[in-house]
């Protein structure tokens, strides 16, 4: 049972992430799933200090408003002329470097392992668990993680449409009446909640690897983008899998070992995709080589 | 004030980047049901004038107006051809796809294409002679068949007004012709279109009318009348030189 | 005074003395490397290659089973150029783009990290390399041979960065042209990423992760505000980081308890904030300032060009406001303008008994606008014989510069006289018009 609950944390978050990053990649700003995974830290720290206690619902209030924070930062300074990869790390560092302040400063009241939101500790997901009129629900994290799931599966059915001409051309879903900076913010938002209900159990860089590896893996095996987002799922369900025995077998950390199946699972792509595998290309060339020589 | 006869009337229309200004005072009110050529040198604000009218621009000053209302209120009646280079043709889909996107503005906000947009984008594909590439991958057109996909999305619009950014750019001979043509199809049936060009030997033969722009409105009226040496000098400036004995013109730099 | 008494109670301890000469010393070498890779548009690489010199430290503990930093600095740099060459490959051989290369380089590296990190600390007890150091640093942890180790190779780093300065501009400035004269862009570009990572290992034990993202950045950000030129740029960005590394460790210092890494990052944006908003001509207030004064005088110019052809067109000098909005409807949002021009002396306003004003121009508004025009029909006679006239039109079209060179002048009038366009009435002398 143990093992089945940490896969399916692992499951969950490598599932909503896995999609959701496709976007992050086509929209080619996948360095804002690194940023907003550092720059939420204040708004968890404030949310921390206000209620007390280690809430959800305060904790994914503050974790969402700083997301959003960061985003319009970085696009406010990259509308000034501040070049993007200059906006995107200063914005980062910079709030990143304040949560760390707040959680040294009020060390006391926070409760907050440093070590625990940055790797996560999934081995403990399944003794935390919630209780509702004595029967036992199964661990906390499952919850948390499969409600964001289903709120980012809610919200990229729903604006799956704007999504994608947003992603492909802006200039024309704004010419045809499209908000594109609301679709850009709820993307963001989107991002910082799938952030914040995963970085407890797996860490801000597992959520990091997740929502950008499978992603660029489906990227290199369909021309599809539905048919991308399954696979980026996919993708990310099987590193979580194939991860976790990983870890089992070298004793080592679970979210990192998931992150290495993905990584693996992306040099696997990289080179043997049918399409675009680079063995696979030097491949056909050499055969439609061979046979106009013959 | 406003010409409410006009698919298209412009206001006293300024635009300006960080530093300087980009286009000033800007007043044109397009003729209905012609093929209209937005003329200039580079840097003149081309682009810029189209962006500002769909209001993908902020505006210094000025209004635009189509059919009398504002932009917003007839967005519907409006089609965009963005310039090719602008999207990333390595996006995950395929050319029938992307015409539909042009059927979105008409779907609303949580609809989906149906049977009968796809029907539709079909048909649009098929005007500029795509059909059988309909499920090809978007990278694996050639320059040519990338900008015939673009205009079957602007016709799965089914706009009254369509803007087009410099549609011949990097397109082969053939690619030319076809969408002269159907843009004359589209003319034939009452619709306004407003084209950025720049290779002046095409003008007369291409456009009904011209608008000629160099930051500022030069010149505008039917290509017989407005298309004149005199108005091309002041709109290109030292860039033209004209050859003696010849009504042949010719670009420098 | 009491600043004073803790500035001597803190250069007293011979520690945080040292601690505060790494801090400086490895601020001015992120900065000048930083300040090149700003300019090629890898600012983003720090952090990779930050987070990629985990698994490196990981592999030469668990290959050597030594805690030696020299050891550890070898290994980082290993990794790091290992992480660089892998984002080549990926944006080289695939159809995916740097963003989300980086993006899969700095997590999977870093995930590879915290396995070895974990293999580690589960199969030697006792022997933990302190995973939240290396995020975040532990300056004030430093040894005097951890320093030593930093200057030395930091000073080396500026050294290298001095030599080759010519060639580290020509990669930041146009890569195909170094190519064309013979440089092995290649090369250099590949050494200008070994620097980079070096720059980044040393810096890692004293700051940690992000803070050395941040170093490399954020100063050369800043400093661009200030300055068109790639030297000036350099120092300039030099001076920001030693004194975002200084003042952050002074603060970190004097109390409170809080970790240096954070304090340094902090300064250093609120430099990069005070360069932003205050530099000189690239600044955000003086951008501002050049925007309001550009709308202005492009409105003015408007109004007297109006005024003027009216007056040629009508041979009147006289008229009410109403008549006025009647040509020019564009003109009646500018109210402001027109008590402007009373104030200065161009126009003169009277109220008749009817409610309308009564506008005429005075001699200095006449000739104001006589000048207006005369300019604005010279630079167009100018722009249609570019050729044929010496100077460089552009830097007067966009109206920045208003002084058209004596030179050129005479041959400008003749053009206007050709085509027409010469001013019909005349400037005015003494006399009352």
């Amino acid at each position: 049972m143990v093992d089945f609950w940490i896969i399916l944390t692992g499951a969950l978050v490598a599932g909503s992430c896995g999609f959701i990053g496709c976007f992050l990649i086509l929209r080619r700003v996948a360095m804002l799933g690194d940023a907003i995974s550092h720059a939420i830290l204040p708004g968890i720290v404030i949310a921390f200090l206000i209620s007390g206690d280690r809430g959800t619902l305060p904790m994914l209030i503050g974790a969402i408003v700083f997301g959003l924070i960061c985003t319009v930062l970085i696009q406010s300074l990259r509308q000034t002329g501040v070049q993007v990869d200059a906006a995107i790390s200063v914005t980062f560092t910079t709030l990143f470097a304040i949560g760390i302040i707040l959680v040294t400063l009020f060390t006391r009241q926070v409760d907050l392992d440093l070590d625990c939101v940055l790797f996560g500790e999934i081995a403990y997901v399944p003794w935390d668990t919630i209780t509702l009129f004595g029967t036992d629900l199964g661990p906390k994290a499952v919850w948390g993680i499969g409600a964001a799931f289903l709120f980012c599966l809610i919200m990229v059915t729903l604006f799956y449409k704007q999504l994608k001409i947003t992603s492909f051309d802006p200039a024309m879903a704004a010419a045809i009446g499209i908000p594109v900076a609301a679709i850009h913010y709820l993307l963001m938002g989107m991002i910082s909640v799938t952030t914040v209900a995963s970085f407890e159990s797996v860490g801000a860089i597992l959520v990091v690897a997740m929502l950008i590896v499978p992603g660029a893996t489906a990227y290199l095996l369909t021309d599809r983008l539905s048919v991308m987002l399954g696979l980026a799922t996919l993708v990310g369900v099987v590193s979580s899998i194939l991860g976790y025995y990983l870890a089992v077998l070298l004793d080592a950390n679970i979210a990192g070992c998931m992150t290495i199946i993905a990584g693996l699972l992306f040099v696997m792509a990289f080179l043997f995709s049918p399409k675009h595998g680079i063995l696979t290309r030097k491949w056909i060339q050499r055969r439609v080589k061979a046979s106009l020589q013959s | 004030m406003k010409n409410s006869e006009s698919p298209v009337s412009i206001r006293n229309l300024s635009v300006a980047y960080h530093r300087k200004p980009v286009l000033r005072e800007i007043d044109y009110d397009a003729p209905e049901g012609e093929l209209i050529g937005i003329i200039g040198p580079n840097g003149a604000g081309k682009s810029t004038l189209i962006k500002a009218v769909l209001g993908l621009l902020p505006r210094a000053s000025g209004d635009v107006y189509i059919y009398g209302k504002s932009y917003r209120e007839q967005r519907h009646l409006v089609g965009y051809v963005p310039q090719r280079e602008s999207v990333d043709w390595d996006f995950p889909t395929h050319a029938l796809d992307v015409v539909l996107m042009g059927r979105y503005g008409k779907l609303g906000w949580f609809k989906r294409p149906g049977a009968k947009d796809r029907e539709f984008a079909m048909s649009c594909l098929q005007k500029v002679g795509m059909e059988a590439f309909a499920m090809r991958q978007i990278s694996q057109l050639s320059g040519g068949q990338q900008q015939r996909v673009f205009l079957a999305r602007a016709l799965a619009q089914d706009a009254h007004i369509y803007f087009m950014d410099e549609p011949f750019v990097g397109v082969d001979a053939a690619t030319e012709k076809a969408i002269i043509q159907v843009l004359t199809e589209l003319k034939d049936k009452g619709k306004t279109v407003l084209v950025v060009h720049h290779d002046l030997q095409t003008v007369q033969e291409y456009f009904d009318s011209v608008l000629l722009l160099n930051m500022r409105l030069i010149a505008s009226g039917s290509t017989k009348e407005a298309f004149t040496t005199e108005n091309l000098q002041k709109t290109y400036g030292g860039r033209l030189t004209i050859l003696p004995d010849s009504q042949e013109l010719l670009l420098t730099r | 005074m009491d600043l004073l008494q803790t500035m001597n109670q803190f250069l007293d301890n011979p520690n945080a003395f040292w601690v505060l000469a790494g801090t400086t010393i490895l601020g001015l070498c992120s900065g000048v490397l930083g300040s090149f890779a700003f300019l090629r548009k890898r600012g983003l690489m720090g952090d990779v290659l930050a987070h990629a010199a985990l698994p490196g430290i990981c592999l030469a503990f668990l290959l050597t089973g030594s805690k030696n930093p020299i050891l550890f600095l070898i290994g980082a740099t290993i990794t790091g150029l290992v992480a660089s060459l892998c984002i080549q490959w990926i944006t080289k051989y695939s159809r995916i783009k740097e963003d989300t290369a980086l993006s899969i380089v700095l997590s999977v590296f870093f995930g590879a990290g915290i396995v070895l990190l974990t293999f580690i600390q589960h199969s030697e007890n006792g022997n933990q390399s302190g995973l939240d150091k290396f995020l975040f640093g532990q300056s004030a942890a430093m040894v005097r041979d951890d320093l030593l180790v930093m200057g030395i190779v930091a000073t080396a780093l500026i050294v290298v960065c001095t030599i080759l300065f010519k060639e580290l501009k020509l990669l930041c400035f146009d890569i195909a042209y170094g190519k064309s004269i013979g440089f092995p862009m290649g090369k250099i570009d590949f050494m200008f990423m070994f620097l980079l990572v070096v720059a980044v290992v040393i810096g890692l034990q004293a700051a940690g992760v992000v803070l050395m993202a941040a170093l490399l950045i954020t100063p050369a950000a800043a400093a661009r505000y200030w300055t068109e030129r790639l030297d000036r740029m350099v120092i300039i960005s030099a001076v920001l980081g030693a004194l975002s590394g200084g003042l952050g460790t002074f603060i970190s210092a004097i109390g409170y308890r809080l970790s240096t890494g954070p304090l340094i990052v902090l300064s250093a944006t609120t430099f990069f904030l005070i360069s932003m908003l205050f530099a000189p001509k690239r600044g955000l207030l003086a951008r501002w300032i050049r925007r309001m004064r550009t709308r202005r005088q492009v409105v003015e110019d408007q109004w007297f060009e109006n005024i003027f052809t009216l007056s040629e067109r009508t041979g009147c000098n006289q008229w009410t406001d109403k008549e006025l909005y009647a040509q020019y409807p564009a003109l009646s949002k500018q109210r402001k303008l027109l008590s402007r021009l009373v104030k200065q002396g161009y126009i003169i306003m009277e109220l008749q008994a009817n409610g309308e004003y009564q506008i005429s121009l005075t001699q200095t508004g006449w000739n104001k606008a006589y000048e207006t025009i005369l300019y604005k029909r010279m630079l167009e006679v100018w722009m249609m014989h570019e050729n044929e006239i010496d100077g460089v039109v552009q830097q007067y079209a966009n109206g920045m510069n208003r002084e058209i060179p004596k030179e050129v002048v005479p041959q400008l009038q003749s053009l206007l006289k050709k085509h027409n366009r010469m001013p019909t009435l005349p400037r005015l002398g003494e006399e009352v018009l």
